[in-house]
């Protein structure tokens, strides 16, 4: 074997290759156990004074046994959280094709700015006369916000997508309770996100499914079938999850209006329009952006999420508190409801304590001001180049469903490509760690068979693409090609083998206890 | 007389016996969601409507929605294929089954498919 450099693959120490190591190691793959195994009780890296207590006020509450923590030095600790970063994944480590998470590139500058001391450094109960640098940044976030959607309103304190759809649809539960309606029903299309039924179950909704069409967007005429005076609101996401853009917004919008409802609109994938195409010149009444996906902000395991809701003027009274305003000397916040109410607002509430994100908001104005309007509409317009260029790429030898047109920043597979060969959507997502990335998102949309979906962002170059490409052709011709071994039991080559998800799910095992050999270690 | 088998397009089967239906899911319903991991039942003596939610079934794939395919009450559920969720993979069409109801309308059932429509509209699928 030759690699890209033309260098032989096998050096002379191939015949060692499998040979079992004294230490259980392999070379830099470290075989970590859990720190509960490496740590011992009653050990302590750092030294702490005994603490002097004149007066025990805890009576009987007093801990009598040991926390059972388990001590460990400095380096130990380090070293511990080394080595498991090192069998992970990360966009720092490579592309990583999850559709509908945008996992795209977090810009150090951002990271920069979100250091500053005057962002880093300051609390949330600090007097609001010593942080108007802060809250003028958040007003120029929610300003931009505004701008970009053509909104009148931004709810900013949500943390992540699903809180958002939480703030959204509580403000439109607030707003028909203020108008004396009693409607409980949400309609959601079949390719919706999980969380959106999700949510609407959490505030006490019924939910309702609209099929979609043959050309994957919704059901227009199921839609105003379903339409009445029970229907609180419609849900819907555009870009869909199928990557498509639903065409008949206007028309939705009219409709759902007209049946009295509001229009919530899921923004996870604002990426593809953003600076493209204003969500409130469709007639939409509610959408949460998630910082975490179009603007650059980290997540998964990497930071919080951010989702900061903007609502329609018919909304905007029952935004939650606290809310940011402008006084002769700067900003102030509104913190209770007697001082909404003088100033005509109806707020539902609280999301959470205090403000939202404030990491993420420096974040992702960072992320804003270095690209620039026109960057941002570039943002959009190159990560639908690159997601059509996959879908390009891949169509001829895996199955597109919708593949007749063009797609937007995701391209949508299903396994037709695989009937009859024995192998599954999921043995490719377990091949492709084997070949050094992370899987993409599998069986979901639920609306195609095996579904496949890519999202690449605009922040992968072409020769990434390209090599992600050729990989995945790969894997397709493999597999068409009665390579069957190839993929059952896959990955063979990563930290650990194909895990059992069945009894993972049906007998989880959530806690750890010790083994009888570290339990002798801990009473020594 | 051998009690026949009917079946919807959601892929459940309803088994009618004196005015009790036998309901669960079929073995491509079984198949195409992967291991069943959770399944949730309603309580005995709910009255469901047809295409009513009548049970949760969770894969290591997706979480799905059981319909009911007629109305009635339940007069018992499977609770075994709670705490084991493999029966519904191992015996969808038998010991995997969900519920069973005292059919409200019998003529709701003979208005489902037989198993030779199912069959044919399996094909086309």
């Amino acid at each position: 074997m030759m690699n890209k450099q033309g260098r032989s693959t096998h050096g002379a120490a191939d015949e060692h290759a499998h040979f079992e190591t004294i230490s259980g190691d392999r070379g830099l793959d470290h075989e970590e156990p859990l720190i509960f195994e490496i740590g011992r009780l009653g050990k302590c890296g750092v030294d702490l004074p005994e603490p002097e207590i004149k007066h025990d006020r805890l009576g009987g509450l007093r801990r009598r046994g040991t926390v059972g923590l388990p001590g460990l030095s400095e380096p130990e600790v380090v070293r511990h959280f080394v080595r498991l970063s090192r069998m992970n994944y990360a966009i720092d480590a490579g592309l990583y094709p999850l559709g509908s998470c945008t996992m795209k590139h977090n810009p150090r500058l951002n990271e920069k700015m979100a250091r500053l001391p005057g962002f880093a450094d300051i609390h949330p109960l600090q007097p609001v006369s010593t942080v108007q640098g802060a809250l003028a940044l958040i007003e120029q976030l929610a300003h931009w916000l505004k701008l970009l959607t053509n909104m009148p309103a931004v709810a900013m304190s949500p943390k992540a997508g699903a809180h958002g759809e939480q703030c959204g649809l509580k403000a439109i539960k607030a707003a028909h309770k203020a108008h004396g309606q009693k409607r409980n029903v949400i309609l959601v299309p079949e390719s919706a996100h999980g969380t959106n039924p999700a949510t609407a179950a959490l505030v006490g909704f019924t939910v309702e499914e609209v099929p979609a069409n043959e050309r994957g967007r919704v059901d227009l005429a199921a839609l105003k079938a379903k339409l009445g005076p029970n229907v609180a609101a419609v849900m819907l996401t555009n870009p869909n999850t199928c990557g498509l853009f639903e065409n008949d917004m206007r028309e939705i919008a009219d409709a759902v209006h007209k049946a009295g409802a509001y229009f919530y609109c899921d923004g996870a994938n604002f990426n593809a329009i953003v600076g493209r195409v204003r969500p409130g010149d469709l007639g939409i009444d509610a959408m949460h952006i998630n910082l975490h996906k179009t603007f650059s902000t980290p997540h998964g395991g990497g930071g919080p999420g951010a989702g900061p809701v903007v609502l329609s003027e018919a909304l905007a009274p029952f935004a939650p508190l606290p809310l940011i305003v402008h006084y002769d000397n700067g900003f102030k916040l509104i913190e209770d409801d007697a001082e909404a109410k003088a100033r005509d607002l109806k707020p539902f509430g609280r999301m959470c304590a205090f403000h939202g994100q404030m990491g993420m908001f420096v974040r992702a104005m960072a992320y804003m001001l270095s690209h620039g309007a026109d960057g941002l509409a570039q943002v959009a317009g190159d990560a639908v180049l690159n997601a059509n260029y996959v879908l390009a790429s891949l169509k001829d030898v895996m199955s597109a469903p919708f593949g007749q047109g063009p797609c937007m920043h995701e391209a949508l597979f299903d396994d037709a490509f695989l009937k009859d060969t024995g192998v599954t959507t999921l043995d490719i997502a377990k091949a492709l760690i084997d070949e050094g990335y992370h899987p993409m998102t599998m069986y979901f949309p639920l609306v195609v068979h095996g579904a496949m979906l890519i999202e690449p962002t605009e922040t992968e170059s072409k020769r990434a693409l390209d090599d992600f490409i050729a990989v995945m052709r790969g894997l397709a011709e493999k597999a068409q090609g009665n390579d069957k071994s190839r993929f059952q039991g896959a990955p063979f080559l990563a930290p650990r083998r194909r895990l059992d998800e069945t009894a993972a799910a049906r007998k989880p095992v959530l806690r750890w206890t010790p083994s009888a050999k570290s339990t002798a270690q801990a009473a020594e | 007389m051998m009690i026949e088998t009917r079946y919807t397009k959601d892929h459940e089967w309803v088994r009618l016996d004196g005015g009790i239906a036998t309901i669960g899911i079929t073995d491509y319903a079984a198949e195409q969601l992967g291991d069943v991991v959770f399944v949730e039942l309603p309580k005995v003596g709910k009255a469901i409507e047809k295409g009513g939610e009548a049970a949760v079934v969770e894969s290591v794939k997706a979480a799905s929605e059981v319909y009911a395919p007629i109305a009635g009450e339940v007069v018992e559920v499977n609770s075994a294929i709670e705490g084991e969720p493999a029966n519904v993979n191992a015996e969808p069409m038998g010991a995997g089954w969900f519920i069973k109801l005292k059919v409200k309308n019998a003529a709701e059932v003979g208005a489902l498919m037989t198993e030779a429509q199912y069959r044919d509209y399996l094909k086309g699928l």
